[in-house]
């Protein structure tokens, strides 16, 4: 087993630092000419990836520490979570810069108060009209509660029952998710198939759990041993 | 004795062991995936930029072209802009995958089927199909459905000429091309995404226009491949897919062709699929467009930008219904 300790100063500063990983590599590429022809589009995609494969990593610590009963994996849960949030806010922010801002037209130069409000025109319209921008911003609305609650301080005054079911909305924001990457792709559903089943697994492995969980109390006791 | 016989191994503690090697599959199953799924992110990473053509054969006796844009502020996209970032959904879906696997393309021979409602029909080499053709070089603006656009320098003939010759009868309302579907030579065709052969159909008075050509080079060198070679069409007022890459087959129709696209997403993708910056599709706004290269994104223009030359194609029709 490894140490409390060693979780505290060693594993978990380890992960963070992995998990900025990706964005620093982006903005590494993006400074020195390494990703494509169209290096926006490679900032929204990229992002968009590592918040949905952040999501995935989160659901997938319970199931996880289920099956090697490796327990102290829970404390990972809450920084997994909030680098979903990270990357789908840095995802959200490059869209509203490279999709909406760079789009807009500048009656007043740049610098002026209508390019605000036009801004938020265009984002806003935009979130109405495209369905899968719909989809998307309500997969970050459904983040957002979770990342503001993840305190500990949150935790106390919401009370565990309350806070976890709150945080049962990460399931929801899997699917919408999901349904995001769906509706945005072409022709070629492969990618979205795989996060599909991948997201599928990791509920079903809940319910599976749950259920076997309710029909066997006694093992369940003895197995914890 | 310490050897236990079978029938002393109580049931739970077979169920244990079951169930602790179910464990280590799982975790080491969900390693390896984990493993997999990492490695393909580093190999994405690092092809995201794709790989440039190398240069090919200078294509001889190329003139200037009266048809090519008034380029003006706009610039011309670079070779390694023009040969890495590419929708060609036979050789895989992604934009640089072209540049990566069209490699294994084999240009030569080449020979395109002609058929249908003409008096010429036949199998015509290459070769047979350039001869007598000058050659011109057309700036012209290639606008992508999905939102973005380069300035290409293609090196081509007019797509009218080539008809002229093949001769099609009074029958001939539409013509439809055909991209080579070889899954020997082309990665992406082996798996359903779209229905290969892919096809692309225009009417013929289109076909006929004088900005739509035969393309055959791009740079004043010989087609890269990840663009289609060797010979594709490029139809300048309509979205890029609509331009047929690496033909194979020519044939002329009276009824209206069903299109690969138009066939996967009817409600997306028309028949005319003409730049049109008031008919939106529904995920990407069609109203603006980003400029490869340039951060701030551009009006799209009617019919791209070549309104003057082909509106009268259309003329009396609702561009919002024959989207
Ligand atoms: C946290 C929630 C979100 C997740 C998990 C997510 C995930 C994704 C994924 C996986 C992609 C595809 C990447 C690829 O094709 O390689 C994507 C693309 C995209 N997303 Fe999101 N997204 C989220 C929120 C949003 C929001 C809030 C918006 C805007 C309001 C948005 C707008 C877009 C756009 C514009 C694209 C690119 C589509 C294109 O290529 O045309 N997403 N997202």
């Amino acid at each position: 087993m490894i140490s409390a300790s060693a979780i505290r100063w060693v594993l978990k500063p380890a992960v963070f630092v992995a998990a900025l990983g990706p964005v620093g590599w982006l903005v590494w590429a993006g400074l020195t000419g390494h990703l494509s022809a169209n290096p926006l589009s490679d900032l929204t995609n990229e992002t968009g990836l590592w918040a949905l494969r952040f999501i995935c990593i989160t659901l997938a610590i319970t199931p996880f520490r289920r099956l090697t009963g490796w327990h102290a994996a829970i404390r990972f849960r809450r920084m997994t979570g909030l680098f979903a949030f990270f990357y789908g806010s840095l995802h959200f922010l490059t869209y509203v810069i490279a999709d909406r801002f760079a789009g807009l037209d500048f009656p007043d130069g740049i610098v002026a108060w209508s390019t605000v409000v036009n801004l938020a025109v265009s984002v806003g319209d935009d979130i109405y009209k495209r369905p899968f921008i719909t989809i998307g911003f309500t997969t970050l609305m459904l983040l957002l509660p979770l990342a503001v609650t993840s305190t500990a301080g949150w935790i106390r005054r919401l009370g565990g029952k309350q806070w976890q079911a709150l945080h049962r909305l990460i399931y929801v924001a899997a699917l919408t998710a999901i349904l995001h990457y769906w509706w945005l792709v072409k022709a070629d559903l492969t990618s979205p198939q795989r996060y599909a089943l991948v997201v599928g697994a990791l509920l079903m492995f809940r319910l599976v759990w749950a259920r076997s969980r309710a029909s066997a109390p006694v093992r369940q006791k003895s197995a914890t041993t | 004795m310490l050897i236990k016989h079978p029938s002393d191994i109580r049931s739970s503690e077979i169920t244990d062991q079951k169930l602790y090697a179910n464990r280590r599959e799982f975790i080491m199953a969900a390693g390896a995936a984990a493993g997999a799924a990492l490695l393909s992110g580093a190999n994405r990473v690092l092809h995201a930029a794709g790989q440039p053509a190398p240069h090919g054969r200078k294509l001889d006796g190329v003139i200037k072209s009266p048809f090519s844009a008034a380029v003006g502020d706009e610039k011309v996209n670079t070779w390694e802009q023009i040969t890495t970032y590419n929708n060609f959904y036979e050789f895989g879906t992604e934009k640089e995958s072209p540049s990566m696997y069209a490699k294994a393309l084999k240009t030569e021979p080449w020979r395109v089927r002609v058929d249908g409602e003409c008096a010429k029909p036949g199998d015509y080499h290459i070769d047979d199909i350039l001869k007598g053709q000058t050659l011109e070089e057309r700036v012209y603006r290639l606008r992508c459905v999905e939102a973005w656009s380069m300035v290409v320098p293609w090196i081509g003939f007019p797509l009218s000429n080539f008809v002229k010759r093949v001769e099609p009868t009074a029958k001939a309302k539409f013509i439809e091309f055909n991209t080579l579907a070889d899954p020997s030579q082309m990665v992406g065709v082996r798996s359903p995404v779209l229905r290969w052969p892919y096809t692309e159909a225009l009417r013929l008075d289109e076909a006929m226009h004088p900005l739509a050509i035969l393309a055959v080079g791009l740079y004043g060198e010989e087609m890269p491949k990840q663009d289609g070679a060797p010979i594709r069409l490029i139809v300048p007022w309509k979205y890029g897919f609509k331009s047929a890459k690496s033909i194979v087959r020519i044939r002329f129709t009276e009824r209206q062709p069903l299109n690969s696209w138009q066939e996967s997403q009817p409600s997306e993708y028309g028949f005319y699929s003409n730049v049109n910056p008031a008919v939106d599709h529904p995920r990407w706004t069609q109203a603006t467009e980003r400029r490869i290269g340039e951060f701030f994104r551009r009006k799209t223009l009617m019919f791209n930008g070549y309104a003057d030359q082909v509106a009268s194609l259309y003329s009396g029709m609702d561009l919002k219904r024959n989207y």
